[in-house]
């Protein structure tokens, strides 16, 4: 499992060269406060507040999207109810709460998975 | 004439699915008879390849367990015997219900499975989601066999066949049977671009293409091709062991979904769509994937948060009476067939190539397969087998 | 009777496509994936920025700016899905979905105008996958749309002139950009400006950017063999290191790439619509059959712009307009047959000379086909999936693939969520290569439903 966001202030990836007098908005990114400005995306949002999107499933590291035009599919991420969000293509709303990891409503793990984790035989 | 227009065998197997390769495999490993495989374009792309991967015992007729079970213990040696990975998840194998009719179903079929060697448990709704926790409140019972569970069918058929290979089996794809005739004792096939081979006895395992062989050796079987409609989902985190099916007596409630260990989920099920035998084709109706992706959110909420990211159907052959066409010819000596799995095949396919090994080889089985004889299709009496 | 013309994609060719119906009296459903219509060229901002079109558009901002106006100008007469994907086509059917409500919808039509658009084309370069790589196209929206650099130190890598212009962009929007990358020669052959010269206007304008940014002090190399994007699972990209024209190892620190190599077409809904394909030596990939009217092989299936033929913006226009005209045709609808016996000479051979500007561009910047044999073996190609190159040729040496969907069903190569999109040109040249058969005879992978990802709660309004 991956390490959340680091914590905002620390460094995003993009940087704004203009339109930054637009209205701040709060949103949540993995349960840490971060502010955007309205008509960010949430991919902009996620890249000004910290450095990735998500983690690839497959070990190679983390994501920060990379066609930032829907065509890619590399940046969905999740709000808290599970739904799914591609960041690239959604604009951040106030209160906006989303999750770079699966949150555990969108695909729980079952108990007999976790269970074979811990090592436990079942029949 | 040159050896390789004019090639010669003990055994000659028109047909490259899994029925055709692990015939091959076994007829080279377990009795070193000569065997040449033609496959009319690749190894284990049509049904073998496109079906959903399911190796289960329970829920099929009675008459298959036997053949199940035999074709189990092949599963659970498979990637020692041809030394790949065929991702076999021996993790279970659960079929649910939403009614208790179809509950008392499932718990007679526990009690007429188990003289045939096969041990099912029955889970009330309430232990179902202590152990999985994942089914709606629609669900009321399930029935698990706890050592089935699924494997990878893309790898399957072009492992086996890789695998007979090595064992010494003449493997041709590419190679389209035009038609075959019976020349004394031989059968002889040729082939669309004119090759010609031989063998003192002949395999049919063309899966929805059958039909037309049998016919010519007078032995028609009325088979339809049905597309099985499948979809997979993104990568989600690994969190569910066991196949799992809706038992239903409802066609377009009967789901079926396995999760792979990279996380993806592939599902099936409901209503067939259009194959087209002829033209090599076969189409997911958009139709069926939209009320797939219902009937999964009704069987299992989670799946409401998922995303479907690709569809794909396949040519798989059905016969009128859901009985595959499994043995030896009822006219022609040599002859025998593996074919009209009816979209249950891939499960029982190692056992289906150890026993036509067996049969082609000794002349006999150890396991029963006189109900899938192709001699109930004839509608008149038995005549005197065809000699030429 | 009036024909129920549908058509996907809202940037210039289907504006375009759209006005053309309007004027001969016919009321289209326009369905686009974006909230706002543009496409990618003309890409809007959102509501409440303040940049001008000159800004944002440099010398097509008065391109920009009636093509916008058109399209507000047309919302009445049309019906507008906004932010809705078409993710399937069966005969005279067009299966959609609204993204934000999950609600599906599906539009019977008698003509169906695909304008489905493209996106970059990428090669890979082994550690393209870290955090902080993108593609040329995003680069420029993050910048267009978003007033965002996709990084504080840039370096930008690849070839085609959306490479310098990009490049022109960044540096006078402030952007700290380190190094511009080409891997194509700095002058183009002798065939390749005969193409270019079809547009002369184009052709001095990308002199004229190369020529600012030397000036800007942007390092400007040419010939150059992308070697690797250095970077950390972690942190993501921290450099790029390639082999230069004299073949020394040159290394630049950086915290973004943008990549890519000219564009490639969007043919899914093609694909699904069961239009025929053919191979184009030109550009090495699979491009939907169409006769000079957009009509593909479908009957009542058009394609225009860059979803069927990359000639640019302006190229769309024409060819959504001379395809939405040809559809009247084909209908016979009186008002749209006299628009069309008027026009569609005139349209042709403006195609025809952007037709001849895109052979000169493929010539002058070509697709380095040869980069993708000569990945090494640990370099990922499908990002999706993370497949490498060295699991591509074991499809093909160890277990017998000599063809591309075999290929995608032994590595898994193309069966992530973009479905191809990014690695599908390259890997066809891996597996060509690995097989020794020309990349025309390997196949190309086959289309499946959906078209992009659907979500699962997907369903009709009740």
């Amino acid at each position: 499992m991956s390490k959340p966001l680091p914590p905002a202030g620390s460094g995003g990836r993009f940087v704004r060269l203009a339109e930054t007098s637009r209205p701040a908005l709060h949103l949540r990114i993995d349960g840490e406060p971060a502010t955007a400005l309205e008509g960010d995306t949430l991919l902009v949002a996620l890249l000004t507040h910290g450095r990735r999107v998500r983690t690839s499933e497959f070990g190679d590291g983390t994501r920060a999207g990379f066609c930032l035009m829907g065509a890619c599919q590399d940046c969905w991420v999740w709000d808290e109810a599970g739904q799914r969000l591609r960041a690239c293509s959604t604009v951040v709303t106030e209160g906006l709460a989303v999750r770079t990891t699966p949150p555990a409503s969108s695909w729980p793990v079952t108990p007999e998975v976790a269970a074979r984790e811990r090592g436990e035989v079942s029949s | 004439m040159s050896d390789t227009t004019q090639q010669r065998s003990d055994v000659l197997i028109v047909g490259g699915g899994l029925m055709g390769t692990t015939t091959a495999l076994f007829l080279r490993r377990h009795h070193g008879l000569r065997v040449t495989l033609l496959e009319r374009e690749l190894i284990g792309r049509q049904a073998s390849g496109t079906n959903f991967g399911n190796v289960r015992r329970q829920g099929r007729d009675l008459a298959q367990i036997p053949l199940a079970n035999r074709a189990r213990a092949v599963w659970g040696r498979v990637n020692e015997l041809l030394g790949e990975d065929l991702e076999f998840a021996p993790l279970g194998h659960l079929r649910v219900c939403y009614t208790e009719a179809q509950a008392a179903k499932l718990e007679q079929h526990v009690r007429d499975v188990q003289p045939l060697g096969l041990d099912l448990k029955m889970f009330s709704a309430d232990a179902l989601r202590r152990r999985w926790g994942i089914f709606s409140d629609a669900v009321v019972a399930g029935s698990l066999s706890p050592v089935d569970g699924h494997a990878n069918p893309r790898l399957a058929g072009p492992a086996f066949g890789r695998a007979a290979q090595r064992a010494g089996a003449h493997i041709h794809e590419h190679s389209e049977v035009a038609h075959i005739e019976r020349v004394g004792t031989e059968f002889v096939a040729h082939t669309v671009d004119g090759r010609q081979y031989r063998a003192a006895q002949l395999l049919v395992t063309t899966g929805a293409w059958s039909a037309r062989f049998a016919q010519a050796f007078g032995e028609p079987v009325p088979l339809d091709a049905r597309g099985p409609q499948m979809g997979v989902t993104e990568p989600l985190p690994y969190a569910i062991a066991p196949s799992i099916g809706v038992s239903t007596p409802i066609e377009e409630e009967g789901l079926y979904f396995r999760q792979i260990a990279r996380g993806n989920i592939v599902f099936g099920g409901g209503l067939k769509g259009p194959a087209l035998a002829d033209v090599v084709r076969a189409y997911v109706k958009p139709d069926n994937t939209l009320r797939q992706l219902r009937e999964l959110r009704r069987f299992v909420p989670a799946f409401a948060n998922v995303q479907l990211i690709r569809v794909w159907s396949g040519i798989e052959g059905y016969t009128d009476d859901w009985v595959p066409v499994m043995g030896p010819s009822a006219r022609v000596p040599g002859l025998h067939y593996a074919f009209g799995f009816n979209g249950e095949g891939f499960a029982i396919s190692p056992g289906v190539g150890e026993v036509m090994a067996e049969l082609i080889a000794t002349g006999r089985t150890s396991t029963p397969i006189d109900a899938f004889a192709i001699g109930r299709f004839a509608t008149a009496p038995q005549s005197q087998p065809i000699t030429t | 009777m009036t024909p129920r013309i549908v058509i996907v994609g809202a940037g210039p060719a289907g504006v375009r496509a759209a006005q053309a119906l309007v004027e001969a009296g016919v009321r289209p459903i326009v369905i686009d994936e974006g909230r706002r219509d543009g496409g990618q060229i003309y890409r809007r901002q959102p509501e409440g920025f303040t940049r001008t079109h000159a800004m944002l558009y440099g010398s097509e901002a008065a391109k920009a700016q009636a093509l916008h106006n058109d399209f507000d100008a047309l919302r009445a007469q049309i019906d507008h899905r906004a932010e809705t994907l078409a993710w399937n086509v069966t005969a005279g059917q067009l299966h959609t979905v609204h993204a934000p409500s999950g609600e599906t919808a599906t539009l019977d039509f008698d003509a169906l105008i695909v304008c489905a658009g493209a996106t970059d084309r990428l090669m890979p370069v082994p550690g393209w996958h870290h955090a902080g790589c993108y593609s040329l196209g995003a680069a420029q929206i993050a910048l267009k749309a978003q007033a965002c650099a996709i990084g504080s130190r840039v370096v930008f890598m690849g070839s085609g002139p959306l490479l310098y212009l990009v490049a022109a962009q960044y540096v006078k929007a402030g952007a700290r950009v380190d190094a511009v990358l080409d891997t194509s020669p700095a002058l183009p052959t002798f065939t390749a400006l005969r193409g270019l010269l079809n547009r002369p206007r184009l052709l001095l304008r990308g002199l004229a950017l190369k020529a600012s940014l030397r000036l800007g002090g942007v390092k400007l190399l040419n010939r150059i063999s992308p070697l690797r994007i250095e970077g950390t699972a972690e942190g993501g990209v921290s450099g790029v290191v390639v082999r230069d024209a004299r073949g020394a190892e040159r290394r630049l620190a950086c915290d973004a790439v943008g990549l890519g190599w000219h564009l490639r077409a969007e043919t899914q809904l093609a694909d699904l619509a069961r239009c025929d394909f053919e191979f184009e030596p030109l550009s090495r990939q699979w491009l939907p059959r169409i006769d000079a009217c957009g009509r593909s092989s479908m009957p009542g299936v058009y394609l225009a712009g860059d979803g069927a033929r990359i000639l640019g913006a302006d190229g769309a226009e024409a060819a959504g307009r001379l395809a939405a005209l040809a559809a009247l045709d084909d209908l016979k609808h009186e008002r749209g047959r006299t628009l069309f016996a008027a026009e569609q000479a005139g349209l042709q051979r403006t195609l025809a000379t952007m037709n001849g500007f895109r052979e000169g561009l493929a010539q002058a910047f070509p697709w380095p086909h040869a980069q993708a044999a000569a990945l090494p073996n640990d370099a990922v190609v499908c990002r999706c999936e993370a497949v490498t190159a060295g699991e591509l040729r074991r499809s093909v040496r160890e277990l017998g693939s000599q063809e591309l969907n075999r290929a995608k069903a032994f590595s898994r190569v193309g069966m992530g969520r973009c479905q191809g999109r990014y690695c599908g040109h390259a890997a066809a040249e891996i597996v060509a290569a690995a097989a020794s058969i020309p990349v025309e005879k390997i196949g190309r992978l086959r289309g499946q439903a959906p078209v992009k990802p659907l979500s699962m709660s997907a369903q009709e309004h009740e």
